[in-house]
């Protein structure tokens, strides 16, 4: 015998004791085990909220809930000088870029909480002070890119069209032209000051299927929430609905 | 009559076995995530031995485009993961288990000699209490692993929140790679595990389920 077994407690017992222990503890592996995979089914199987399950989505809103109030939405992404941005932008997804856009029709509507329009083109965006970005791009797939863009702060377009009661909401929502792809977005990551409504990348006009005439570029989220050509800006306190989040995709993708 | 020595707390049985469901959903749900952007290969210069993963494989365990899926798994079971770990962890240092689990001077020497007795290279194994020196070695490079996990995970999760963590790492896509080699180290020792507790046998299985192990007359006591 090892003796290193003295070193266990050890105790003397019938052989109908140690069947019924054996038994008795199997038992309660089997039940648990059985249990286990119930639980995981039933998970599975239940009823879907926005295309994830609904318990599964209540944790997402949890996860949403403890990241977004013990961390602060103001931190900075990494930025990078502009020579280390690709040339090559990747792209991916043409969602709400179907029709074909024209600068002379475009507008980029932005409904306040009165219920007024405001009807902007792209030459009065273009007036608002630029900022340059380069910074790490990173999709929810798992690759992420080094970019460059440029456009104005959605900050200071906010304070400049005086839509300070609009910007202590709690959402900013946004939609394309044709309305068929859209975006919703939590206030305090959406005015941290990083955040732009982008009309260039590498120096140069927008191209078309990177949402020209102008788009988001929310360096603090996915790429799910940088939407490409923006027709329609609003304002909530509940969710805007959320193209990617009603497939089943976390609503914040914040990083 | 009988004799049983009391090998498993209660506690390590269930740290071990609820471990086992959340790991294999956190591999699973893991492998939808990844199937979105599966750029892992081992190249030697041009010529390609392997894609993690083979589109047969993605078939048979059906995988495919079911991301937004595995994201929501896996951020549930990532608080299941981590509570169960830390729980476990708390466990060996307030109960005095580490002693038995954590290597001490003699176990990587010996541990190689455990290596050579199971290959049958070597007659005689090492002596040893609750766990041989491999084991001591395996099972504490498992928990390191298990914190690898969490931190590459986080740094991947939250690049921005966990900036200087995704510093350490290497970056946000060195972060991701390390997390998917962990995973495989993951499913290489639970190969690895399940081989060597097939190989010592019942005695020792039922043990980590009913937490005692028999010891009949002229029988040595097999720890594995």
């Amino acid at each position: 015998m090892n003796n290193s077994t003295h070193t266990f407690p050890q105790e003397q017992l019938s052989k109908k004791q140690l069947r019924r222990k054996t038994l008795l503890s199997f038992l309660i592996f089997v039940v648990l085990g059985a249990g286990a995979w119930a639980l995981f089914s039933s998970v599975k199987n239940a009823p879907k909220d926005d295309g994830a399950s609904k318990p599964l989505r209540s944790v997402l809103s949890t996860n949403e809930s403890i990241f977004s109030s013990v961390f602060s939405s103001k931190k900075l992404v990494k930025e990078y000088p502009v020579s280390a941005a690709a040339k090559a932008v990747r792209v991916n997804g043409s969602d709400g870029l179907e029709d074909a856009v024209d600068t002379a029709d475009w507008r980029l509507h932005v409904v306040k909480q009165n219920g007024d329009t405001l009807t902007l083109t792209l030459a009065d965006i273009k007036k608002l002070p630029k900022k340059d970005i380069v910074f790490d791009f990173k999709c929810i797939e798992g690759w992420s890119q080094v970019t460059h863009w440029a456009g104005v702060s959605l900050k200071t377009f906010l304070e400049t069209y005086g839509l300070t009661a609009e910007s202590k909401m709690n959402y900013v929502g946004l939609q394309t032209p044709n309305k068929k792809y859209y975006v919703g977005i939590d206030m305090p990551s959406a005015v941290q000051e990083q955040t732009i409504l982008c009309y260039e990348m590498n120096g140069a006009q927008l191209p078309l299927n990177q949402g020209y005439p102008l788009r988001l570029i929310i360096p603090v989220k996915y790429g799910v929430k940088h939407l490409k050509r923006i027709g329609t800006m609003y304002f909530s306190n509940s969710k805007p609905p959320d193209f990617w989040a009603e497939r089943g995709y976390d609503y914040y993708a914040g990083h | 009559m009988p004799t049983v020595v009391k090998k498993h707390p209660l506690a390590i049985r269930w740290f071990h076995w609820l471990n086992f469901p959340i790991l294999a959903c956190m591999i699973w749900s893991g492998l939808l995530i990844y199937w979105a952007n599966d750029e892992y290969k081992i190249k030697l210069g041009q010529k390609e031995f392997f894609h993690f993963f083979p589109d047969g494989f993605y078939k048979t365990l059906n995988v495919p485009f079911r991301l937004a899926e595995g994201m929501s798994w896996h951020f549930t079971f990532m608080w299941l993961f981590f509570i169960n770990g830390l729980l476990y962890v708390l466990f060996t240092i307030f109960s005095g288990q580490w002693r038995l689990l954590l290597p001490n001077k003699k176990s990587v020497k010996e541990s190689w000699l455990v290596v050579l007795h199971d290959l049958h290279i070597r007659k005689a194994a090492p002596e040893f209490l609750k766990y041989n020196a491999a084991q001591r070695v395996a099972y504490t490079l498992v928990v390191l692993m298990g914190i690898g996990s969490l931190l590459t995970g986080l740094a991947i999760y939250k690049p921005v929140t966990f900036s200087a963590l995704a510093w350490l790492c290497g970056g946000y896509e060195a972060a991701r790679l390390e997390h998917f080699i962990l995973t495989l180290g993951y499913v290489l020792f639970f190969l690895i595990h399940i081989a060597q507790v097939i190989k010592t046998g019942w005695n020792n299985f039922q043990a980590m389920v009913t937490g005692f192990e028999i010891i009949k007359p002229n029988q040595t006591v097999n720890n594995e």
